[in-house]
């Protein structure tokens, strides 16, 4: 493919906090992600919506850079994501680039992922001691924090196979903002949770929104969670961006057929 | 049968403690061929993947007799001599490290890909992520087929008796020899090997399945 074309470096003047130019993926010939374009800017939070097979989980994790993409460059505040600058061109990252570029993101899984063998203070305390190289009794300070944060403080030497779904999301949601990350992903956090308990998890990304500055992308089934705390909603429909506009716009007047189809199966569902 | 044990009792204990020796010794050489080459067969190098390869494959599909008898006999003829009682805990380690590879290698695999990402998400390094996310729950589902080997490789450390290390075994041998009391000896034998595997290795393994159960919080 051709680098060229694109710049080493996004200008001060027009610098979102992530940027996909043109960014295709396709497993064989398959494609799940086709020229894709789409800015968030600083603070933003955007709410990933659409049919399964769509492409939205994708497109966090080629954020996260858990999958390579097959066209296009990513930028993460300007500098690229997935390629890097050597001798005046770009480059495909290499693992220590990618490492540094991925310090400033941070994700939530559907399946929570905690480790296992780790309680829940040390889930959190494991990135910011063996990657940050942060020492112990600052880690601690910090998880505890967070964990006081989430609501779980109490539960803070429970290993996760002694919490609920949502208890685990909460302290995953924690461990992830321990590395004090700039962009946070959120992928189908609440999908594999109890009903009852997914309040609890989607107060903790409320109360983050309202209280941080994050820039934060958020695949979600949810309507009503992501009309609440979104800036913007974006569907995908094929690979593509079908529609994107402000949370009222979007549910009050979606303007393409696809979106009105999609919008008002969810709610026949309901 | 008890003036028997009173005559030979001393001898076999003797024998029972080079046995256990050769067992530690290869133990130790089975753990750490496994896990190399059970992480060098995931490697993305291919040389080291090609090397823990051959090494599974020469170990485990040869006999652990020829493999004896080689590493004894043969590699001299190379300039590499070594005394009978490291030639033998080395090629029993050697050739249960091959098969305990393949344990590695699966409870690697077996830890879901969901902690590989929940690593990487972090910003681990492969090898960090290796060392302190998988590894210690791979261990966790080593341990049971791992304590079956640990049997089989007592078991196994009988065939050093065939170049002359004095355990268990070549101790019953000379017994049976020097008295043709065949029952005695090698019962005495049997017993000896069974209480090893049994009072020894199998709670040892319990314990460490409980202690690793405790360490998941699932205890």
């Amino acid at each position: 493919m051709d680098l060229s074309a694109y710049p080493l470096e996004l200008p001060e003047s027009d610098r979102p906090m992530v940027r996909f130019m043109n960014v295709t993926k396709s497993y064989g010939s398959l494609v799940v992600l086709d020229s894709l374009n789409l800015d968030i800017q600083r603070g933003e939070m955007v709410s990933v919506i659409g049919p399964s097979g769509s492409g939205k989980t994708t497109v966090l994790r080629m954020l996260m850079t858990l999958e390579t993409i097959n066209d296009g460059v990513i930028y993460v505040d300007g500098k690229p994501l997935t390629h890097m600058v050597r001798n005046g061109r770009l480059v495909p990252a290499d693992e220590a680039h990618l490492r540094r570029m991925r310090a400033s993101i941070g994700m939530c899984f559907q399946h929570f992922n905690l480790f296992p063998h780790m309680t829940a203070l040390q889930n959190c305390m494991e990135g910011p001691v063996q990657v940050l190289g942060l020492p112990k009794a600052e880690a601690r300070a910090r998880a505890e924090e967070l964990l006081a944060m989430v609501g779980m403080i109490d539960k803070k030497d429970q290993h996760p196979s002694r919490l609920s779904g949502g208890q685990q999301q909460r302290v995953a949601i924690a461990r992830a903002l321990a590395m004090r990350p700039r962009i946070m992903l959120f992928d189908e956090v609440t999908s594999a949770l109890d009903p009852e308990v997914i309040g609890e998890v989607t107060q903790v990304i409320r109360k983050l929104v309202a209280e941080h500055d994050l820039t934060m992308l958020m695949v979600t089934h949810q309507m009503g969670f992501a009309r609440d705390i979104s800036d913007r909603i974006c569907f995908f429909y094929k690979g593509r961006i079908e529609e994107q506009a402000a949370p009222e716009q979007f549910f009050t007047n979606p303007q393409r057929e696809r979106t009105q189809q999609f919008l008002r199966a969810v709610k026949d569902a309901d | 049968m008890w003036e028997f044990l009173q005559t030979y009792g001393p001898r076999l204990l003797d024998g029972a403690l080079v046995t256990c020796a050769q067992f530690i010794l290869a133990a130790l050489v089975a753990c750490v061929a496994a896990l190399a080459a059970g992480l060098g067969r995931l490697s993305s190098l291919w040389p080291v993947r090609s090397l823990s390869v051959v090494y599974i494959e020469l170990f485990r599909g040869t006999s652990l007799l020829v493999q004896l008898y080689w590493i004894f006999f043969v590699l001299p003829l190379f300039g590499i001599s070594l005394p009978k009682f490291e030639a033998g805990f080395l090629s029993v380690g050697l050739n249960v490290g091959a098969y305990g590879a393949e344990i590695v290698r699966g409870a690697i695999q077996a830890v879901p890909r969901g902690q590989w990402e929940a690593g990487y998400a972090l910003s681990m390094s492969p090898a960090k992520r290796m060392r302190r996310i998988i590894l210690p729950q791979a261990l966790v589902l080593m341990l049971p087929p791992w304590g079956n080997l640990m049997i089989e490789l007592l078991k196994g450390t009988a065939l050093v008796a065939l170049i002359a290390v004095p355990d268990l075994m070549f101790v019953a041998k000379q017994i049976n020899g020097a008295t043709f009391r065949s029952a005695e000896a090698f019962g005495a034998a049997l017993v000896i090997y069974y209480l090893l595997a049994r009072v020894l290795i199998t709670p040892a393994m319990r314990g460490l399945e409980r202690a690793m159960a405790r360490r998941l919080g699932r205890a």
